[in-house]
């Protein structure tokens, strides 16, 4: 089952896809998000965000600067006010 | 009467100044797009964090709530952020904010609360100061960017953030624009600080039992700065787009009156080129007539 997953800046959408499963740098710690997680909010501390698109394959890292996670019966939303892609590698 | 030369000269000026006109409106219409586009693009952010805000903000009540959210306790001094273009030649957007802000400044003085201003913007500076010379208390200068970004939202929030903090003001105003169209940008007074959170369940997560970490309390003393940040960043965004809007409008109706204005003015031109070569014809007859 995919995870919705988005990615939003103040200046735009980033990210809205499906995704097999995304690594968020918690503020007490990097947590990975898979469909059904359990309702969770999160503050972020700066570092990188990894999305994996199918499972094993090689994750996308985005660094994000601010902001929060929030996991709900939509999905995981990540809120960050500074996104900065890396090589998109996969 | 005008000499043929001179009305010759005012032709030629206006249609220069059409020139000019017609030139700003369109680069306004190219600019609208774009400022549109990025008002849209902003616009998914500052409601999954309102969502976001609005579920926290219904747990996290009572004295432990964060300053931002429940305010200082009084409501005495008001502070008005104004949010003002830096350029003109955009019709009455400025004049519009401008009176906006004053009525809400009248309003508040009439209860008997102290008011100050915090002017973003160069077009809001010399009308304001004519009313409220000694309010004035920050004057944010966007002029050296051309197109003012969430950095610059983040600074102006910062500073207020940090106003608030030293216990400058209780409640903060925003005046800004809000784009409807090309045609009409109505300014619009909104509370900034303290933050008021929109009740209800629009959260997402806002359902079932939600995990927080580190805790409820510590996201919101997180999520409530940003909030502010979020919602300076969509005022200048709304500003932008209406700058360009009322810009267009303007323009447009400034080129269509120094296209009026050229037609009278060549009508008259050719009426006293005519005046001109009848009475010499007279005078050729009258002179041929008398030999």
């Amino acid at each position: 089952m995919p995870l919705r997953f988005e990615l939003v800046t103040p200046a735009r959408l980033v990210r809205s896809e499906e995704v097999h499963m995304v690594v968020v740098p918690g503020a007490e710690g990097e947590f990975g998000v898979l469909e059904g997680h359990a309702p969770f909010l999160s503050a972020l501390k700066d570092g990188p965000l990894r999305v994996y698109r199918t499972a094993g394959s090689t994750p996308e890292t985005l660094e994000i600067r601010g902001g929060i996670a929030e996991v709900g019966d939509s999905g995981l939303t990540v809120l960050a006010e500074d996104v900065e892609e890396q090589t998109a590698a996969g | 009467m005008a000499s043929l030369k001179e009305l010759k000269n005012r032709i030629n000026s206006v249609k220069s100044t059409q020139k000019i006109t017609k030139a700003k409106q369109m680069v306004a219409a190219a600019k609208l797009r774009r400022a549109q586009a990025a008002a849209e693009a902003a616009r998914p952010y500052g409601q999954r964090l309102s969502a976001v805000m609005a579920s926290l903000a219904g747990k996290v009540t009572g004295d432990g709530a964060p300053l931002l959210l429940r305010g200082t306790g009084s409501d005495q001094r008001h502070l008005l952020v104004v949010v003002n273009t830096d350029k003109g030649l955009c019709g009455a957007l400025n004049a519009n904010i401008v009176k906006a802000a004053k009525v809400k400044a009248r309003e508040l003085l009439a209860q008997g609360k102290d008011v100050s201003f915090f002017l973003v913007g160069k077009k809001g500076r010399a009308p304001i100061r004519r009313d409220h010379a000694d309010a004035v208390a920050r004057q944010f200068d966007t002029s050296e960017v051309r197109n003012p970004g969430f950095a610059e939202a983040r600074a102006i929030a910062d500073e207020l953030l940090t106003m608030f903090a030293e216990g400058r003001f209780d409640v903060a105003h925003l005046v800004f624009p809000v784009f409807k169209s090309a045609l009409s940008q109505d300014p619009v007074v909104q509370q900034l600080i303290p933050v008021a959170a929109s009740q209800g369940e629009a959260g997402a997560a806002g359902s079932g039992v939600v995990d927080y970490e580190p805790g409820e309390e510590e996201i919101l003393a997180d999520l409530l700065p940003r909030f502010v940040r979020t919602q300076v960043f969509a005022a200048l965004l709304e500003l932008a787009a209406s700058e360009q809007g009322a810009s267009m409008t303007a323009m447009d109706n400034a080129t269509r009156n120094a296209g009026d204005l050229i037609n009278r003015l060549t009508i008259q031109y050719n009426r006293s080129r005519q005046a001109a070569i009848t009475t010499e014809l007279v005078e050729i007859i009258a002179g041929a007539e008398a030999l």
